[in-house]
């Protein structure tokens, strides 16, 4: 048994985004004819010249119909892909192993959802009555769990914490603020997020992501062929999926204050990528903020921060954009919004931006360039606390000496 | 060894509503006091389940062979809502459960029945009543929501039936058609013209059979929703005011159909070897049952408080008031509160409640016998070990548990908003995520201790998705628990 993964034999060529929010005049259709078009140019390519495709949608098509039927794909190998929040990501990690094995030359994996058609403000998951003894928490509120857990264990007080949430939030909508794309491009005041009426335990509205419909894509080949493409490929360094047993929710052992599948997928990626210090190594992180204090467990879990210190970190700037570790410089789920099968892709696209320095001045990181770091990691997680699936991938602008 | 009453338990449930919010809405006198109200998540079926959990609880308590199940509100028609309750209870398929629905007076059948039945074999009778009438109405204002349970068995009676009698008669005093809410009354006097002689006929031959006098009577219970015909028989029957039961009417109200066990329950908990007892109901003429206690009531009084089991007067003075009228109403249908802008939850699956019936009504999870570790919901494989089918069921429902972590869901569907969430780590192993109920969102933090409790949580397409949820329970010493939890007494006897 082994994790032995790819390091530097796929590289990204090209990548495309919509922008994310409340796109009423945008059809499922739409967002794929979007994302899949501006990803094809940027790698200077056709869809044609693409062999094989992996569409990521949780609930908003089914089958490679979604796909070929509005871009007229001619006969092309589709795969439609789920693994709830982390579905974007997973379809990119299948595109790579394709071109990795050479069962193809290039592979493109388009992430995507329509969430906003649904007439509700959040998520409303898909039909799991079975005997009726599921409880029906909300995602918010299962989340939410963290919070009392966390403070309890660390010492933290209530009130402390909710201030440490509610930085969470101010940074990324200070980071959504300057992009372009995002769902919510305007800072928020720390006052007005933390006075925000409350969804679930201690979380206001502005503790949650945005409910937005969008897509992104990514082509990818092997790494001797990148050059064909473009003069600044990215390369995959490490490519980790875990889909844990469900331990947490039935094992009094486990706390709430982490998420398991997180520290193995990490440990995995890490392992893969050559990373031994990640909060050193690492220009960005694109993690998944599905919540604020899933931002703040999941610095511990990734590694960027010891036990019990995430809340102090947070406190102290490390992973605003221009701290220590830039965490969420595109402004995060909370900001950029969360169309769950386009997030793992939109992540991977900031950093295509960031790492070959092509973001907008405004919002370009310094730890990359003289900052001497070029790798980037982009996180997603599934599920909930106790029961989730998670991904993490490793890449970077260089290729390994 | 006498054939009779072997245990009892009375449920009440947590929320009362102050008379005077009813009147302060309308503008109106209302009168005082308060009365139960059955929570939004409770209906006559889970309101029997817990009465009749806490008469199994006691210590020595036989298994039922036979379970009857009466309520004017039934939660189905057709499909058999005892069967619910012996699921719940986790009574062998032996067992047989059924129902004595749809007027006040099949509870007294049931009590009846089950005496008679409990002279061959532990029968167990369980009556339930959620009253709601009309809005501003002296029903909604004096009746109460409630449930008792009787375990008759061939021996150990504490109370055996020395004599009963019945004096029917047909005269439209109350009466509703199915599908409404609340009942319609003849004008009040005539409801005491017609009750008075029946009851009166009733004592008598009751005494009579028994070879008793009214002097002889120590404790005399008066039921009955017309509380006028009551309030009479209890002046008129020749028995001193010290032996009639206590009303906790003004706290309570009138538990209609199991008003009369009410009273009994009460009256066992108080009495002494040795004392002569008469139940006696009106409805659509009247019924008395003549009781007597036995040496066995003392010991089976300690089991009881040793249970943990609560008193109807312990009962009665607990509760929670502060129930706004506007929620009462919105329980009962009143008034259609917005709900959460979710979408409707469906209905569960005929199959999947099938297959799961251990662990949806009897919260049975599964303990892996090589290596002890207890899944809920039960599962084939171990997460400890992965030891697979190696599985015990094990019934936690009786289980007390701790408050690992918790939310509060202002978000979810909930036909009472906000949903409070916890996982809850269950004493001797095994942790579940689900629903608080009966629970002040404010007054739960990690380490508060909980028990289960039967409930329904929607009703979607006619089906009642009945689970457990779990509510708080206070453990201070010299705290009797309101709610209190059955000990694991039934269970060590069927091991």
């Amino acid at each position: 048994m082994a994790s032995r993964g790819i390091r530097d034999r796929v590289a990204i060529v090209g990548m495309g985004c919509t922008p994310f929010g409340e796109l009423w005049d945008k059809s499922v259709d739409d967002l794929l004819t979007d994302a899949t078009v501006e990803c094809v140019a940027s790698a200077g390519i056709s869809l044609d010249d693409v062999d094989a495709f992996w569409l990521g949608t949780m609930g908003s098509g089914l089958s490679g119909l979604t796909l070929t039927k509005p871009m007229k794909l001619d006969y092309k190998p589709v795969t439609h892909v789920e693994n709830f929040c982390a579905t974007g990501s997973e379809a990119f990690r299948n595109a790579c192993y394709a071109v990795a094995s050479g069962a193809y030359d290039v592979a493109m994996a388009v992430g995507m959802e329509k969430l906003k058609d649904s007439g509700y403000s959040g998520l409303t998951g898909i039909r799991q009555v079975g005997d009726g003894t599921l409880a029906g928490l909300s995602s918010p509120a299962v989340f939410s769990l963290l919070v009392p857990a966390y403070a309890h264990k660390y010492g933290v007080d209530p009130d402390e914490l909710k201030s440490v949430l509610t930085r969470i939030a101010w940074k990324n909508h200070r980071n959504g603020a300057v992009n372009p794309r995002a769902q919510f491009q305007k800072e928020v005041s720390m006052e007005k997020i933390a006075a925000s009426p409350l969804v679930a335990g201690q979380l206001g509205v502005f503790d949650c992501s945005g409910v937005s419909d969008g897509a992104a894509a990514v082509v990818v080949c092997r790494t001797e062929d990148a050059h064909r493409y473009t003069d600044t490929p990215l390369y995959v360094k490490g490519l980790s999926f875990v889909a844990g047993p469900g331990a947490g929710i039935i094992d009094p052992e486990y706390d709430y204050t982490s998420f398991e599948e997180v520290v193995r997928s990490a440990a995995d990626a890490y392992q893969q990528a050559g990373i031994t210090d990640p909060r050193a190594q690492l220009a960005m992180a694109e993690v998944h903020d599905c919540f604020t204090p899933t931002e703040l467990v999941l610095m511990e879990d990734l590694g960027f921060a010891e036990r019990g210190t995430a809340w102090k970190e947070v406190l102290a700037g490390t992973f605003d954009r221009d701290g220590e570790l830039p965490v969420n410089p595109d402004g995060g789920l909370k900001s950029f919004g969360h169309p769950i099968g386009a997030s793992g892709l939109r992540m991977l696209f900031e950093c295509w931006l960031q790492l070959r320095q092509q973001a907008p001045p405004e919002r370009q990181i310094a730890t990359v360039g003289e900052g001497g770091r070029t790798l980037g990691l982009t996180h997603n997680l599934g599920g909930g606390p106790g029961e989730c699936v998670s991904f993490v991938g490793v890449v970077g602008s260089e290729p390994t000496d | 060894m006498a054939a009779g009453i072997v245990s009892w338990g009375v449920y009440l449930p947590y929320w009362r509503l102050d008379r005077g919010a009813i009147g302060a809405a309308f503008g109106t006198s209302s009168g005082k006091g308060t009365r139960a109200v059955a929570s939004y998540d409770e209906d006559t079926t889970t309101l029997g389940v817990e009465a009749a959990r806490r008469a199994l609880a006691v210590a020595g308590a036989p298994v039922p062979a036979d379970l009857y199940f009466s309520t004017p509100a039934p939660a189905y028609l057709d499909k058999t809502n005892a069967t619910t309750i012996h699921a719940a209870l986790g009574l062998p398929p032996t067992a047989g459960a059924y129902d004595l629905c749809g007027s006040v007076r099949s509870g007294w059948a049931t009590l009846n029945l089950s005496a008679l039945s409990g002279e061959q074999r532990p029968a167990m009778a369980v009556i339930a009543d959620l009253r709601t009438g009309l809005a501003g109405g002296a029903e909604e204002s004096q009746a109460g929501d409630g449930a008792v349970a009787f375990v008759f068995a061939p021996e150990g009676g504490v109370a055996e039936v020395i004599g009963q009698a019945s004096a029917t008669d047909e005269f439209l005093e109350r009466w509703r058609v199915p599908g409404e809410t609340a009942s319609r009354q003849w004008e009040d006097r005539f409801g005491e013209e017609a009750y008075l002689p029946a009851a009166r006929a009733a004592f008598d031959d009751a005494l009579e059979e028994a070879g008793l006098e009214a002097g002889d009577v120590d404790h005399l219970v008066i039921a009955g929703l017309h509380s006028r015909a009551v309030g009479s028989l209890r002046k008129e029957l020749s028995v001193t005011a010290e032996r009639l039961a206590p009303d906790y009417g003004p706290r309570i109200g009138n538990l209609g159909a199991a008003q009369a066990g009410l009273g009994l329950a009460d009256v066992l908990e108080r009495a002494t070897p040795g004392q002569v007892v008469v139940v006696l109901e009106l409805a659509d003429g009247a019924d008395a049952m003549v009781l007597r206690t036995t040496d066995d009531l003392v010991a089976v009084q300690e089991a009881r408080r040793q249970s943990g089991g609560p008193s109807v007067a312990e009962l009665a003075d607990g509760g929670r008031s502060d129930l706004p009228y506007a929620v009462f109403l919105t329980w009962r249908g009143h008034l259609r509160r917005e709900p959460p802008r979710r979408p409707d939850p469906e209905r569960p699956d005929a199959p999947a409640m099938l297959r799961n019936e251990g662990w949806k009504f009897g919260f049975s999870a599964s303990r892996c016998e090589a290596c002890g570790f207890v899944h809920l919901p039960p599962t084939r494989v171990c997460l400890s070990c992965r030891a697979v089918d190696k599985m015990t069921p094990l019934r936690l429902a009786d289980a007390r548990g701790t408050v690992a972590t918790f939310t509060v869901d202002r978000l979810a569907f909930s036909l009472s908003p906000p949903m409070v969430g916890a996982v809850i780590d269950f004493d001797g192993g095994g942790r579940y995520r689900g629903e608080m109920t009966d629970v002040d969102p404010a007054a739960v933090s990690i380490g508060t201790r909980v028990a289960m409790t039967f409930r329904r949580l929607y009703t979607a397409e006619g089906v009642h998705n009945y689970f457990w949820k779990a509510r708080p329970v206070s453990e201070g010493a010299g705290a009797p628990d309101e709610h209190a939890a059955p000990a694991d007494a039934r269970k060590k006897e069927r091991a």
